[in-house]
């Protein structure tokens, strides 16, 4: 029988998917880009004049360069979360709610330790251990629902979202509402000396930059690299025979759901310490379902991920821009909701093809 | 339906899977396709089905030359295959899914459908209830299904592929009548089979496959022997009887009991040495799974305990079980044994105990290489499992066994796979007997069982026989037993 080994032309047959993987998604990029200029033009916009104004919204200058990067943290962190309950086959449409408690928890730490005169960098470093705290309690309420009351972690995912929001909601207008009115603008800011100072002349906190990427290299890290990562896509792929295997699948599940839970509580801490210095009614953003599309667009590929957060997050804060152009400044969305579609359009029409072939 | 195949070519990548292949089938006759793995038996069923296009070469159906695009179209025609794993739907009830393969109508005739079912089912001598659900029947009643679901669809020909393996011999008692009723009613019938035995007694003419080629049509009378010749391009011998069975009691069953919705087995006791092989004979169905996974610890005995080399491991669950040697080899292989859409080397780091966090990629592809070879699964390192084909994929299986097992459970562990393979697996399996490894095992194939088992246990309706040693059994007393006689 001829069976020598053939390692030596495994790479080259995993660079020619590789590229044929990057020439689809190029086409399911042009074409959202065609779709989105088209209605631009039903808009009675200029498609080209939109784009460069939201390059410029985007890059123009140093404050908006640093404004995306700044939306980039949160993006990509939230983004790397949920890549591992993904890899390990969970739909976490909680994601939002726990960025929401991370919030949530973190004001609450605040508010706790404000007056005790702790040392101001020890107390943010509690906060977000109180935010790391409440993601984490949040993402294992779905997980721990799916495994011991067989509820499918989207449905308690979407219900542990509005339960957040309404907890978030109840706090601003009761117990921690300002003093005088209750206000929806949200619960008094926190002091000064907690807030996290920005690059001078930036819009930017090096804390939360420094975070970021080292939540992006753990979470590509572990995926990648790690027995872990491995047991983790397996589960995913087919979590009988994983366990069969001897992978203990319940308590793998639990751990993306943690992991997963403790980035959306990091990513809450940080918008609360470095963009909105209080808890909002929407205090996660929007980030946690942003970071389902990214993660979904990049097929969960984590070194990806944060290469098309950074573009959503251009695209967010370069659309503001529009309004000037009089447009609407969620037009972002519009461009961002086609990417997805076409990326999962073309990626099925490829798996089409390739099993007719 | 008469149906003519010329100059039929299909390659896959290099593969010349069918290449120049000619031959015709007379319509009312029972077709023999015969051919070890990778024959490329399948590849021109799939090619008849309109699964795959033929690169090149025409079929004619009745002389008129014809064009299949899909498994749709096919049906259309006339042509229906039944596919070795069943293509319906488990969560859904029997008249669902004869409904669910037909065209037309938003509100389809329930009534008259159901009254369909029960007359095919009666005329052939079937119980299969159009409300019950699919996920309670057994493999073989989902073949009876299938059968009956094409025929209503007016199919003309009808193919099976390797339609035997998972079911009982009684059932396949039935499925032999059903076939020759339906050819004598004038269907063309084509079994596709690596069995010599099933070829010849059923069908009434055979063509031989081998590595893509027709290498011969035989009509009976059949000489075994030019089969196997003409299969191999070698003759095979059959491996010798040989037992490492050791007189030191390794597990304990006292008094067990199991129970799942439909079944109950009661009072089971049995020791089983170091080294030996038990097979478990019976209808599918009977209680061999319950018993099988009662011993990994996947099912929980309701009554009893089960002891291992003398430790109580009753209630335990099964990464217990695996921790103390005991594996587990599941039929079902891309559901619950291996992890489509991984490749091989995975599948061998994730099968190996690791404590380190970083996995080692390069011994991680030795090993693989390793048992690649060990094993002859055709494949490479990077190959994702789903692509391997049925026996390699039941290789690998087998291959990702670790080193130091007590006890080794395996559910059909020849399903599929042509006899030279079966015969080298069950070598390999009983050099791990040498070094005191117990092996338990299911099949539905008799000769098997008595070949390689030390004792045997007969499963019947919640009953299980005492053991009965192999060496002195007969396939007839076992076929009783099965069959509920001589309790």
């Amino acid at each position: 029988m001829s069976l020598e080994p053939r390692a030596g032309q495994t790479p080259s047959i995993l660079k020619k998917s590789t590229w044929i993987d990057f020439g689809i998604r190029l086409t399911a990029v042009i074409l959202a880009l065609v779709f989105t200029s088209l209605i631009l033009v039903i808009a009675k916009a200029q498609p080209l004049e939109a784009y460069k104004s939201i390059l410029q919204g985007a890059f123009g200058t140093t404050i908006k360069f640093t404004s995306v990067i700044a939306s980039w943290v949160p993006l990509v962190i939230a983004t790397s979360g949920l890549l591992f309950t993904f890899t390990a086959g969970l739909w976490n449409i909680g994601m939002e709610g726990q960025i929401v408690m991370g919030a949530v928890f973190t004001v609450g730490a605040f508010r706790i330790f404000d007056e005790t005169g702790l040392d101001p960098s020890l107390v943010i470093f509690l906060a977000f251990l109180a935010g790391a705290a409440g993601g984490i309690f949040w993402a294992l309420l779905p997980g721990l629902m799916k495994i011991y009351g067989g509820v499918n972690e989207i449905f308690g995912g979407l219900g542990l979202n509005f339960v957040a929001k309404t907890a978030a909601i109840w706090l601003i207008f009761g117990p921690w509402k300002r003093p005088g009115v209750a206000s929806g603008s949200g619960t008094e800011w926190i002091d000064i000396p907690f807030r996290l100072p920005y690059i001078p002349g930036t819009n930017l906190s090096l804390t939360i930059l420094i975070i970021a990427i080292i939540v992006a290299v753990f979470t590509a890290i572990m995926l990648k690299g790690t027995h872990f990562g491995l047991r983790l896509k397996a589960i995913g792929k087919n979590d009988k025979a994983a366990y069969i295997l001897g992978i203990p699948t319940t308590r793998y599940f639990l751990l993306a759901f943690g992991l997963c839970g403790l980035f959306a509580g990091i990513a809450g801490a940080i918008l609360v310490t470095s963009k909105q210095y209080s808890l909002i009614p929407d205090a996660g953003f929007g980030y946690g379902f942003l970071g389902l599309l990214v993660a979904m667009l990049v097929n969960y590929h984590p070194i990806w991920s944060a290469v098309i957060a950074f573009f959503f997050a251009a695209l967010s804060i370069g659309n503001t821009e529009l309004q000037y152009m009089g447009l609407n400044s969620y037009f972002a969305g519009v461009l961002q909701g086609f990417l997805v579609l076409f990326v999962v359009l073309v990626d099925g029409v490829r798996k089409r093809l390739v099993t007719k072939l | 339906m008469k149906i003519s195949f010329q100059h039929i070519n299909k390659w896959f990548g290099k593969v010349h899977a069918n290449n120049d292949i000619n031959f015709t089938i007379p319509s009312g006759t029972i077709q023999g396709i015969l051919g070890e793995n990778g024959a490329g038996k399948s590849t021109l069923m799939k090619v008849l089905t309109g699964f795959y296009q033929a690169d090149s070469g025409e079929i004619f159906l009745d002389d008129k030359a014809v064009t299949i695009s899909s498994p749709e179209d096919a049906v259309m025609m006339g042509i229906g295959m039944l596919h070795q794993d069943p293509l319906d739907f488990p969560p859904m009830k029997v008249i669902d899914n004869f409904l669910l393969g037909t065209r037309g109508g938003l509100f389809p005739n329930r009534k008259q459908v159901e009254k369909d079912i029960t007359r095919l089912s009666q005329e052939f001598d079937f119980q299969i209830n159009p409300d019950s659900f699919v996920e309670t029947l057994t493999v073989g009643e989902r073949q009876q299904l299938e059968i009956l679901r094409l025929l209503w669809l007016g199919v003309k020909v009808l193919i099976l592929d390797e339609p035997t393996t998972g079911i009982s011999a009684n059932q396949k008692e039935k499925l032999f009548a059903t076939l020759l009723k339906l050819a004598s009613q004038g269907l063309t019938v084509i079994f596709v089979s690596h069995k010599l035995e099933e070829v010849e007694q059923l069908c009434s003419r055979v063509a031989v496959f081998r590595q893509g080629q027709l290498v011969g049509e035989v009509m009976p009378p059949y000489d075994t022997d030019q089969f196997v010749y003409m299969m191999f391009g070698k003759s095979v011998e059959v491996a010798d009887k040989s037992t490492f069975r050791s007189e030191v009691p390794y597990i304990k069953l006292e008094n067990i009991s199991l129970e799942d919705y439909r079944l109950r087995l009661r009072d089971i006791n049995l020791e089983i040495n170091c080294g030996e092989v038990i097979g478990l004979a019976g209808m599918e169905g009977s209680g061999q799974r319950l018993f099988l996974r009662m011993l990994t610890g996947l099912m929980r005995p309701v009554g009893g305990s089960i002891l291992y080399g003398g430790h109580n491991f009753t209630g335990r669950t099964y990464p217990v079980f695996q921790k103390a040697g005991v594996a587990y080899l599941p039929a079902a292989r891309l559901e619950e044994g291996l992890i489509p859409g991984m490749t091989l080397t995975e599948h061998f780091i994730l099968s190996e105990e690791h404590h380190e966090l970083f996995v080692n990629q390069k011994s991680a592809i030795d090993l693989t290489e390793d048992r690649i070879r060990e094993f002859y699964i055709k494949g490479t390192p990077a190959s994702q499992i789903e692509q391997l084909s049925g026996g390699n994929q039941q290789r690998a299986l087998l291959a990702l066994l670790r080193n130091k097992l007590r006890l080794i459970l395996m559910e059909h562990p020849t399903r599929g796979l042509d006899i030279e393979s079966a015969i080298w697996i069950w070598s390999k399996m009983k050099e791990r007997c040498k070094d005191c490894t117990s092996i338990v095992f299911t099949s539905s194939d008799l000769d098997e069982i008595i070949q390689y088992s030390d004792r045997i246990l007969v499963f019947f309706g919640g009953l299980v026989s005492k053991p009965i040693d192999a060496d002195t059994t007969t396939v007839d007393e076992l076929g009783q037993l099965i069959g509920g006689k001589g309790w």
